[in-house]
C-alpha cells in the first residue's frame, strides 16, 4: 500500500456573455457639481470586484483619476436596465456600457473645457491627473473641478453620457444547432498534479498549474482572485461537493449545512502557479473576456486524468470520491486476477 | 501587496495596446476594506419595525396530488399573522425566462393540486417572528395521495415512463425536436472512415453554490403604495420584473434595491423568494423578510444540474478526431427555470475547443420529480468540460500519443468553422496549452512549439 503520484491535463474555452445573447446591459454617467463622475448601473456586484473594474473603465476612458469615480450599483429606480450579474457577461456587457457612456461625457467635459480655455475642443487632451489641457503646452489646462462647475454654474450643461452594449439575439437553426452563441471565447489549459492513497482511495491534489487566456487583465489582482477562486471551486466539485451523494439512486443523505456538505479547507488547497496570457477581444472593454466561470473546469478532467496517470482508475462520475476510487481498484485487481 | 498572477506578454505581441493608464493596474478592490472589518451592509442587516418572517411548509412527497391542505394548525400559533396559499398569489405560473419569450410557464409560485418534488412550496406562513413563522409552517398539514416518481432523466425518456409535466413530455420541446441538436458533416461516414472507435460515458451529481450569504430578501412597503425590495438578486431588473408579472401589478410600483451580494455563483438568479415577501407585505402591510435557511439553501434552492454524456468519437491512428457523437442528459428536476437555456448552451459548446469536421450532439433537457436545478457558475459547460477531457486523456491513452500533442493536433484555429458554424476567431487553446506545458517542463517537439492559433500548420 503506497501513496501513488500521477500528473493530468485538461485545455477548455469558455464563452463570454449569456448564450444566444440579446443580453443588454445599460450605464449612465454624470458629472457632480465639482468633477466628481458617478457611474449609475443596475449591475451587481457578487463579490467579484464588479464596482472597481468599472471605475477603472470609467477612469480610463474620461482621462481622469480613478478616486474621482463613484460607482452606483442596482437600484431599479435609478440605474438603467442591466440583464445581470452572470455568464461571465458582467466586465465584458457592463465594462462596454461604461466606455461607451463615459466617452460620450467625456466629450461634453472637453467642450465645456474648450469654452472656457477659448481653443478647439480636438486640440485639449486629459492629463490622468484631474486636468484637461492644450496638447502640447504646459500652461493652458484647467482642472475637472473647474470644468464641472462652469457647466453647472455659468454654461447651463449637463456633463453626461449614455451607454449601451447589446449583442442582438441569435435563433438558432432547429435542424442543425447552427448559431452565434458567444461574443468571444477564453482559454484555459490546467495541469494537476495528484497523490493517491491506494489503502483509503482519497486523492490529494498537490499543485495545480493553469494558464488562462483571458483577453485583457483590466485588473491582474481581481483577475488573480478569480483564477484561484475558480480551481479551487473546480478542485471542491472534482473531490468534494454534491447535494446528492448516490445521485440517482436515492435521495436520503441530503446535505443540510456545512459540517455535512463539505468542501475543502485550507489543509486541501493546492499551491497553484498561474499565467496568465492576452489576445485582446476586438468586442471586449479595452479586450477583455469573460474569465468568471471558465476558471472552475479544467482543473475537474485535471485531476481525473491525474488519477488515472497514477492508479489506473478512469473516474467517470463527479465528485470523486474515495469509494469510487477503491471500487476502481477493486475492478482492477480483479480483471488482472481473472 | 497584492498577488498577481503574471502575464506572459510574449504571446499575441502585435495584438495588445500598452497605452493605459489604470487599465491593467492592480487597483485595490473598493469594497476590500469594508468586507474585512464587517462594515459592508448586506440586505440583512436592516432592522425596521414591525418586520414579519416569511417560512415555508414544503412538500413531504416526490409526486403526489394534494386532496386537502389544512392551515388551522398555523393559523393557531402565536404571533403567526397570515398564511398564503395558491389563491393569494395573482399569477402563480411562471418561467423566469418568459422576458425573452421562453415558455411555457410551467412552475406555480405556491403548488395548486400537486407536488412535483421534495420540498416544493405549498403553504406560506407570515408570523411576528421567525420561530412562530417556523413553528406555524411545521403545523401546516397535506393530504397527499402519490403518484408515481420519475427520478432518472433515462427513465423519463423511456417508452412508459408516467408523464409528469403538463406540457405532455418529460423533456423540453426545442422547436419541435426532443432535443437541442448539433447537426455538422456526416457523423456516420466519419465513424465508417476512422481507425478506431472510442467510447466513454460520464457523469455528475447535483451540486450546491454554497454562497457565504443565503438566498433572501426582504420588502418594506412605502407610504406611496410602492413596495421596495431589498434584496441579494444577481439581477435586479429581471427581479423587478418577474416580481411585477407574478403580482399582476405595474412595474412602477416596484423598487428592487441591491447590489451587494455575498456570493452568488448563479444560486441567485432565479426569481423565488422576493414574489412571497412581497404578498406578505402586501397582506399585512408590513415590512416581510424571507431568507433561506442552510438546510433550505442546500435542498431546495437550485443546484446545479446533474449531467450524463456519452461520447463516442471516430479517432485516427495519428490522433485526428474525425467524428465525435455526443447525447447529452441535463436534469432539469421538475420545472425549467433555466434548464432549457443551459442545456442549448450545452449543446453549443460541443464538441468543445476541437475542429473536429462531423459532430453530432442530441442535448435532452430531461424533468424529473427532483429538485429544479438551474443556473450556476460554468452553466451547461462545467460538466462537459470534465467529460470532453477526460475523453480527450482516454484517447491519448489509447493511441499511446502525448496527450497534450493529441489536443494541439486536433485543436481549433482562427478561421475553423465549429460545429454550430460559427468561424472562430480570437482563439488561443494551442498558446495555452504550449505555456501550460512550459510552467511543468512537458517537452513538445519543435513542430508543436511552432504551432499557432492564428495560422493553421500541421503537427
Amino acid at each position: 500500500m503506497a501513496l501513488r503520484h500521477g500528473r493530468g491535463y485538461a485545455a477548455v474555452n469558455y464563452p463570454t456573455g449569456m448564450n444566444l445573447g440579446g443580453d443588454p446591459s445599460q450605464a449612465l454617467v454624470h458629472a457632480t457639481t465639482m468633477g466628481g463622475f458617478v457611474v449609475t448601473l443596475s449591475s451587481v456586484d457578487l463579490g467579484q470586484g464588479l464596482r472597481t473594474v468599472i471605475a477603472q473603465c470609467a477612469a480610463e476612458t474620461l482621462g481622469i483619476p480613478i478616486e474621482n469615480i463613484i460607482v452606483d450599483t442596482a437600484d431599479t429606480d435609478t440605474g438603467p436596465h442591466c440583464m445581470g450579474t452572470f455568464a461571465s457577461r458582467g466586465t465584458h456587457r457592463v465594462g462596454n456600457a461604461v466606455i461607451m457612456a463615459a466617452r460620450e461625457a467625456r466629450e461634453v467635459m472637453l467642450q465645456v473645457a474648450a469654452d472656457e480655455l477659448e481653443v478647439d475642443a480636438e486640440d485639449l487632451e486629459t492629463d490622468g491627473t484631474g486636468f484637461v489641457r492644450l496638447k502640447g503646452s504646459s500652461e493652458m489646462k484647467i482642472h475637472i473641478s473647474d470644468v464641472a462647475l462652469a457647466a453647472h454654474f455659468r454654461q447651463g450643461r449637463t456633463i453626461s453620457g449614455r451607454g449601451i452594449f447589446l449583442k442582438e439575439p441569435s435563433s438558432p437553426v432547429p435542424e442543425t444547432g447552427e448559431m452565434d452563441p458567444d461574443s468571444c471565447q477564453a482559454h484555459a489549459c490546467t495541469v494537476a498534479e495528484v497523490a493517491v492513497d491506494d489503502e483509503t482511495g482519497v486523492i490529494e491534489v498537490l499543485r495545480l498549474y493553469n494558464t488562462y487566456e483571458i483577453g485583457r487583465a483590466l485588473n491582474p489582482a481581481l483577475a488573480t482572485q478569480q483564477v484561484e477562486g475558480g480551481a479551487w471551486m473546480g478542485l471542491s466539485h472534482a473531490l468534494f461537493e454534491s447535494t446528492e451523494p448516490y445521485y440517482p439512486h436515492s435521495r436520503e443523505h441530503g446535505p443540510v449545512d456545512f459540517t455535512e456538505y463539505l468542501m475543502p479547507g485550507p489543509a486541501d488547497i493546492p499551491a497553484q502557479t498561474s499565467l496568465f496570457l492576452e489576445r485582446p477581444a476586438d468586442n471586449g472593454p479595452f479586450g477583455a473576456k469573460g474569465i468568471g466561470e471558465m476558471t472552475a473546469n479544467a482543473p475537474i478532467p485535471a485531476i481525473a486524468n491525474a488519477v488515472y496517470d497514477a492508479v489506473g482508475v478512469r473516474l467517470t462520475s463527479m465528485p470523486f470520491t474515495p469509494e469510487k476510487v477503491l471500487r476502481g481498484l477493486d475492478e482492477l485487481r480483479a480483471g488482472r486476477a481473472g | 501587496m497584492a498577488r498577481l498572477t503574471p502575464i506572459d506578454t510574449a504571446y499575441f505581441k502585435g495584438e495588445r495596446a500598452d497605452d493605459f493608464a489604470v487599465i491593467g493596474s492592480a487597483v485595490p478592490r473598493s469594497d476590500a476594506r469594508a468586507h474585512v472589518t464587517g462594515r459592508t451592509v448586506f440586505f440583512e442587516d436592516m432592522t425596521l419595525p414591525e418586520m414579519t418572517h416569511v417560512k415555508i411548509h414544503r412538500s413531504t412527497r416526490h409526486h403526489a396530488l394534494i386532496n386537502r391542505v389544512d392551515v388551522s394548525g398555523a393559523l393557531g400559533v402565536p404571533g403567526v399573522l397570515r398564511v398564503i396559499t395558491h389563491q393569494d398569489v395573482p399569477n402563480n405560473w411562471y418561467t423566469v425566462l418568459r422576458l425573452i419569450g421562453v415558455g411555457p410557464d410551467d412552475e406555480p409560485v405556491l403548488a395548486e393540486d400537486r407536488v412535483l418534488y421534495r420540498g416544493e412550496p405549498i403553504v406560506a406562513v407570515v408570523a411576528e417572528t421567525e420561530d412562530a413563522a417556523r413553528e406555524g409552517a411545521a403545523r401546516v398539514t397535506v393530504d397527499y395521495t402519490d403518484l408515481p416518481a420519475v427520478l432518472d432523466v433515462e427513465e423519463a425518456l423511456a417508452d412508459g415512463a408516467p408523464i409528469i409535466k403538463q406540457a405532455g413530455t418529460n423533456h423540453f420541446v426545442y422547436e419541435g425536436h426532443h432535443c437541442r441538436r448539433i447537426r455538422f458533416g456526416d457523423v456516420e461516414r466519419g465513424f465508417a472512415e476512422a481507425d478506431r472507435i472510442i467510447e466513454g460515458r460520464y457523469s455528475s451529481s447535483p451540486i450546491e453554490h454554497a454562497p457565504t450569504e443565503p438566498t433572501g430578501c426582504i420588502v418594506v412597503p412605502q407610504g406611496d403604495g410602492r413596495l421596495r425590495i431589498h434584496t441579494n438578486t444577481q439581477a435586479a431588473f429581471f427581479t423587478l420584473d418577474n416580481t411585477a408579472l407574478i403580482l399582476g401589478v405595474p412595474p412602477t410600483s416596484l423598487r428592487v434595491v441591491g447590489g451587494t451580494v455575498g456570493g452568488g455563483f448563479g444560486g441567485k438568479v432565479d426569481v423565488i423568494v422576493e414574489p412571497l415577501a412581497c404578498i406578505a407585505a402586501m397582506l399585512t402591510g408590513r415590512p416581510a423578510k424571507y431568507v433561506y435557511s442552510r438546510a433550505e439553501e442546500m435542498q431546495v434552492s437550485s443546484p446545479r444540474a446533474a449531467e450524463r454524456i456519452s461520447i463516442k468519437d471516430g479517432v485516427m491512428d495519428d490522433g485526428r478526431i474525425v467524428a465525435r457523437k455526443i447525447t447529452l442528459y441535463v436534469d432539469a428536476g421538475a420545472y425549467s427555470r433555466h434548464s432549457p437555456y443551459g442545456t442549448t448552451k450545452a449543446a453549443a459548446h460541443m464538441p468543445g475547443p476541437y475542429t473536429i469536421p462531423n459532430v453530432h450532439v442530441d442535448a435532452y433537457c430531461v424533468y424529473t420529480n427532483r429538485t429544479p436545478s438551474s443556473a450556476m457558475r460554468g452553466f451547461g459547460v462545467t460538466i462537459g468540460d470534465f467529460a470532453l477531457e477526460s475523453h480527450m486523456d482516454r484517447i491519448a491513452r489509447e493511441l499511446n500519443m502525448d496527450p497534450l500533442r493529441l489536443r494541439l493536433k486536433n485543436a481549433y484555429r482562427d478561421g475553423d468553422m465549429k460545429a454550430h458554424r460559427k468561424i472562430a476567431s480570437g482563439t488561443a487553446l494551442v498558446e495555452v496549452i504550449q505555456s501550460a506545458a512550459g510552467l511543468v517542463g512537458h517537452d513538445l517537439p519543435p513542430e508543436y512549439r511552432a504551432m499557432s492559433s492564428t495560422e493553421r500548420s500541421e503537427g
